[in-house]
């Protein structure tokens, strides 16, 4: 910020300072209540062996264990699958999309984007539940059906652990779109024409443009969407929960889903909490990470 | 003139063009709407076990018998509905009302600290969830006891960061002289905020609300922790608690997800302008 404009400002809304922290008092009340004091609970519950009447400190002990646990790093490599099947296909479906809703008229685009979006809209418990039907192991059920007329054989699919994390990531495919597809086209809308019609002057295709002037011109959103959505994913385990359990043989077991059967399942708290501290580490390292290499001639 | 070529004035190859387009587009939406149009359409069949029904794309019947199996299964079922509802419709008045005020604090007010507190906020997005889950708990179960009580239900959702980012990032774009003027002639920052922040933020005082409602009525995990008695759930733990007690009933099941997502497809396209504004809103130059 300029200094000037700030000693200026300082000057115009002098003697409200008081009514600066009146108007956040709440919000700060909820914060340190709600998010600071459970947030550093956790890093003392994590030490600890919890018992509701007396925890005992136990040191590094939960952090040890969790690192020698294979179904920790099991669960980790799990997270790291689902994340890298969903997270570029869904960036790249909504990018594709985007592009194509891009020339329509504007009656058009509304109708693309509310369609697309509604997916959003539904609770996620009710699509879990649908989902489970159309993977319905039996010859009726309507995925079974579907690969059918591709000549494929009937599949177990939440059930076997060869497919049960693929179903996870198929529905995540078809239900994770509709925000990005919003954001990449209100980027799309902000890019100045002046450039592609410097573009046009110089006879360059349709291709040429998006590689040149539309990919570079998006980077700043990508790199958004990319990294909300890798910290999103990194916590997804509802859908796991609701429909395999984890299962079959752990196939579907995210961190997040470990952590929650740790905390409320066996009521592990202090094993919780260490594991939640290292899936906080890790995510942040991941962001840093994409920030550092792909943020590079980002600026924002 | 844009990214894609006029095909040189020629109007049938645009409007080709924009027709493969279309067509894509719809093939795309078919399978983004499917289980949608498959889960209202099956919630209309008859209520029996899943062994005698085959899956169809079509309505072979039409009874609203589902409904009235999913709405038999509790003597709550109405219940979920009410508690959704109020919690839900308490956490959007709450998180309007102090999001703004504190978004209005953050963008406009200078005080000590503004900018180390706002940061300190915004850190705690970064947070998964999971840290904070088993000492919110632990907080809410065993130290304050409120455990299966609305407040336990509203409380840590008062207000959320998100929303207070959202206002201030929203706020900033108001000028500056309006609030000067307003304090020129003589106006105190009650009526500052009341009289002309407030009616200025309609739009995303709308976004917010309608995002933290949405967001209240789809959430499963906290309701599902903090209640253990069927009287005191919400609709998402409630569906959730029908599908583990009746496993094989397809259509009751549908009828049940119908019930819990109808309203928010409702209020989506009664609305649908504030949805994606909040989309944008919070995504443009963080």
């Amino acid at each position: 910020m300029a200094q000037p404009a700030q000693s200026a400002k300082k000057r115009k809304i002098k003697g409200d300072g008081v009514w600066g922290y009146a108007f956040i008092a709440v919000a700060l009340i909820v914060y340190a209540m709600f998010t600071a004091y459970p947030v550093l609970s956790a890093f003392i519950i994590s030490f600890q062996e919890y018992k509701p009447l007396g925890s005992t400190y136990i040191g590094f002990d939960n952090y040890t264990a969790t690192l020698k646990d294979d179904l920790f790093w099991k669960s980790i490599k799990n997270t790291l699958v689902y994340t890298v099947l969903t997270v570029p296909v869904a960036l790249l479906l909504s990018f594709l999309v985007a592009i194509m809703i891009l020339p329509l008229r504007k009656k058009l685009q509304a109708v693309f984007k509310a369609v697309y979006y509604l997916p959003v809209v539904a609770s996620g418990v009710a699509l879990s539940l649908v989902w489970l039907w159309i993977f319905d192991p039996m010859p009726g059920g309507i995925f079974n059906q579907f690969i059918g007329w591709f000549g494929a054989h009937n599949q177990n699919w939440l059930g076997a652990s060869a497919t049960a994390m693929f179903s996870l990531v198929i529905m995540a495919w078809l239900s994770s779109h509709g925000a990005s597809i919003i954001i990449y086209l209100a980027a799309l809308l902000g890019i100045d024409d002046s450039y592609y019609e410097a573009a046009d002057l110089d006879g360059a295709s349709f291709l040429q443009k998006l590689w040149h002037i539309v990919i570079p011109s998006l980077k700043p959103t990508t790199l958004f969407l990319l990294v909300t959505a890798v910290i999103g994913s990194f916590q997804v385990f509802q859908n796991a929960y609701l429909m395999t359990g984890g299962g079959p043989d752990h196939a579907t077991t995210m961190v997040g889903l470990l952590i929650f059967d740790n905390a409320f399942k066996y009521f592990e708290f202090g094993k919780a909490a260490a594991q939640s501290l290292i899936l906080a580490l890790i995510i942040a390292l991941v962001s840093l990470f994409q920030f550092k290499f792909l943020g590079k001639d980002v600026d924002y | 003139m844009s990214l894609y070529n006029n095909h040189t004035g020629s109007r049938a190859g645009k409007t080709a063009r924009n027709a493969v387009i279309v067509v894509l587009l719809l093939l795309f939406a078919l399978a983004t709407l499917f289980p949608i149009y498959f889960m209202v359409m099956s919630s209309f069949g008859d209520p029996v076990e899943a062994g005698a029904v085959s899956y169809s794309l079509w309505p072979s019947s039409f009874t609203l018998d589902s409904y009235k199996f999913f709405f038999d299964y509790s003597e709550y079922s109405y219940r979920w509905i009410l508690n959704s509802t109020i919690v839900a419709g308490a956490v959007t008045i709450t998180n309007v009302f102090f999001a703004t005020m504190a978004g209005y604090a953050f963008s406009k007010l200078r005080f000590k600290g503004r900018g180390l507190l706002f940061s300190i906020l915004l850190a705690a997005m970064m947070i998964p969830y999971q840290v904070t889950q088993v000492p919110l708990y632990i907080l809410i179960v065993n130290t304050f006891q409120i455990e299966n009580s609305y407040s336990a239900l509203i409380l840590p959702g008062l207000v959320t960061v998100y929303n207070i980012f959202l206002a201030k990032q929203f706020m900033s774009s108001i000028p500056t002289e309006i609030m000067e003027s307003a304090k020129v002639e003589g106006c105190s920052q009650l009526q500052i905020f009341f009289r002309i922040i407030m009616p200025l933020s309609k739009t995303v005082m709308a976004v917010i609300a309608i995002l933290t409602f949405m967001d209240s009525w789809n959430t499963f995990f906290w309701p599902f922790l903090v209640t253990n008695t069927m009287d005191m759930q919400t609709i998402q733990v409630g569906l959730k608690n029908f599908r583990f007690a009746n496993t094989t009933y397809f259509s009751p099941m549908m009828a049940g997800a119908t019930i819990s997502a109808v309203p928010m497809f409702i209020l989506f396209f009664s609305l649908q302008r504030y949805f994606l504004e909040g989309v944008t809103v919070g995504a443009v130059k963080g």
